[in-house]
């Protein structure tokens, strides 16, 4: 009996103190990401000393090291929902059409060869994307189009269309995956096609899943920084065609960092770029995790 | 078959084997199934009651490493012949499943989709027949309020009566019901028997069961299934009350099972 409460006793010590220890685990990564955020702000906020928001924002004009410096960084931003929403004309239709392919058509040997090398894609360092787009993707659009330079606008948003394909058709392709086979019979058994059965039943049945997808993909073309940093060209204008180079937010905080003066005016507006960068990718995210839950997975009927 | 003396048959299965892979699910099963008649399918858990009636439909074909020996007509015609096209025969032979499975659409547009994948795109007669066939599902009165509401707000047996519904707007021959009522209360269960009863005279309906009342009370044909092998088949009455066969009279009494 006494060695039974003993043991007990252990026992409910060693809950604890396990309650206490993924606690304090859980904590230090948010605490973390807290400071951060508060870090971003404290040093972003001292610009707005300088320049309203108003004209931070819509400002047409980036020449930080001017005298006097003009802080505008609308063709920044511009200039990375631009590259953001080509890429997405791209890699939309591409992920999702290769994830309903490979959880509907492809054979299921097939879907597993296929489907790890889709996911490997996502594991290939943006560097080397970036690489790659500089020594052959550049040089091709110049001779193609006859252009000033292959770094541009169309350049970057292809580049980010590889890298979000792997998240858009995984994601998605989880999705379809998991429509419960009992809808798709009953399509089939009305005398539907297979495709029919795809477009009008599965998609719609997945379609938080795929929205999830798509918006965390544009989420990551529109945060990453090595690829536009490298393809995109680099100018603070706004674009006018397709094949204009451009210089999106993170490319711009990127490539000046390391020469702004600490703690000077270009420094904070640098970092107030990054909390408007912060504030689009957390929007998007938002908007994913607001969509996920309205149009949540809808299975086979309970009761 | 006395009972059955000068009526068509609807469907015929002429010694039918069927084989998951390398295990055999159906062994040489034979059996007539007539129109306007409503024929059971009773037998054990993994007895082959439910793989016959997928073979009906050719449901099975999404079954990897699946084939059939055998033959199965629809008037008269092989429905494995391999000009037959499968769609059409699934718009010729409709189905309702175990669980009910409404699209994740409003109940308008749950009647609507046999419809309009099978290209009718007036307004005014999808709405016509929509309302017709929830009529003739008995489900107009509790629906017709809420038509473009989700179907899954709809309680179990509602739902399973929109199913009933959606196979019937297609205007099917032959119904399939794979244990329509498993997972419905007695009422809600009560009410899909009645429908059933209503539904055989304008369709041929083949139904699987595992609740053996059930099978007395609507079908007019019985068929005991029992390792995959047919064991008999029979006018319901006949079946249960003066069995041939031992096996099938202990089966019917639940001595084994």
């Amino acid at each position: 009996m006494k060695a039974s409460q003993r043991s007990g006793q252990s026992r409910r010590r060693k809950e604890k103190s396990i309650r206490i220890l993924f606690f304090a685990v859980a904590s230090a990564s948010i605490l973390t990401l807290s400071l951060i955020i508060i870090f971003l702000f404290m040093e972003g906020v001292p610009i707005f000393e300088k320049v309203s928001l108003k004209e931070f924002i819509l400002g047409k004009y980036w020449y930080p090291t001017y005298d006097p410096p003009e802080f505008g960084i609308f063709p920044l931003i511009v200039a990375s929902l631009a590259v953001t929403a080509v890429a997405s004309l791209i890699s939309i239709p591409l992920g999702v059409m290769t994830a309903a392919y490979l959880a509907e058509i492809a054979s299921s040997r097939l879907r597993e060869i296929v489907k790890p090398i889709v996911e490997l894609l996502a594991a290939l360092p943006s560097v080397v994307i970036g690489f790659f787009g500089m020594v052959v993707v550049a040089p091709f659009l110049q001779n193609t189009f006859n252009l000033a330079t292959g770094l541009n606008l169309f350049n970057a948003a292809l580049m980010l269309a590889f890298m979000s394909v792997p998240t858009i058709c995984s994601i998605s392709e989880d999705a379809i995956f998991s429509v419960p086979k009992e809808l798709k019979e009953a399509s089939l058994a009305l005398g539907a096609t297979h495709w029919e059965t795809i477009w009008r039943v599965i998609v719609p049945a997945s379609i938080s899943g795929i929205s999830t997808a798509v918006i965390l993909g544009m989420s990551r073309a529109m945060g990453e920084t090595m690829v536009v940093l490298m393809v995109a060209g680099g100018a603070g204008m706004i674009p006018t065609s397709l094949f204009d180079p451009v210089r999106p937010l993170p490319a711009s905080i990127a490539a000046e960092m390391a020469e702004a003066p600490f703690r000077g005016d270009h420094y904070s507006a640098l970092f107030a770029t990054g909390i408007v960068l912060f504030a689009f990718t957390l929007l998007f995210n938002l908007v994913a995790d607001h969509v996920s839950n309205k149009y949540r997975q809808v299975g086979a009927a309970t009761l | 078959m006395d009972a059955d003396k000068g009526r068509a048959k609807k469907m015929v299965v002429k010694n039918l084997s069927f084989f998951y892979g390398g295990s055999k699910a159906l062994t040489d099963v034979s059996l007539d199934f007539y129109a306007n008649q409503v024929t059971a399918l009773i037998g054990p858990s993994g007895c082959g009651k439910s793989t016959l009636l997928r073979c009906l439909n050719r449901m099975n074909d999404l079954i990897p490493y699946s084939r059939s020996e055998g033959q199965v007509l629809l008037d008269g015609e092989s429905i494995y012949d391999p000009k037959v096209d499968v769609v059409s025969l699934r718009r010729r032979v409709g189905m309702v499943f175990q669980k009910p499975n409404p699209f994740p659409k409003t109940i308008f547009e749950n009647v609507a989709y046999g419809l309009r994948v099978n290209g009718v795109k007036d307004r005014s007669t999808i709405e016509q027949k929509v309302e017709d066939t929830l009529k003739n599902a008995a489900l107009w009165e509790e629906v017709k309020e809420r038509l473009y509401d989700s179907a899954l707000g709809l309680s179990g047996g509602q739902q399973q009566r929109l199913c009933i519904a959606r196979a019937l707007a297609v205007e099917p021959e032959v119904v399939l019901m794979d244990e329509p009522a498993s997972a419905l209360d007695p009422i809600a269960t009560q009410k899909i028997e009645e429908l059933i009863h209503h539904l055989k005279k304008c369709y041929t309906i083949i139904i699987v069961t595992h609740n053996m009342q059930q099978a007395a009370r609507v079908s007019d044909v019985t068929a005991f299934f029992y390792l995959g092998k047919l064991i008999e088949a029979g006018v319901t009455d006949t079946i249960f009350t003066r069995p041939k066969l031992k096996q099938t009279e202990e089966y019917i009494t639940g001595r084994f099972g």
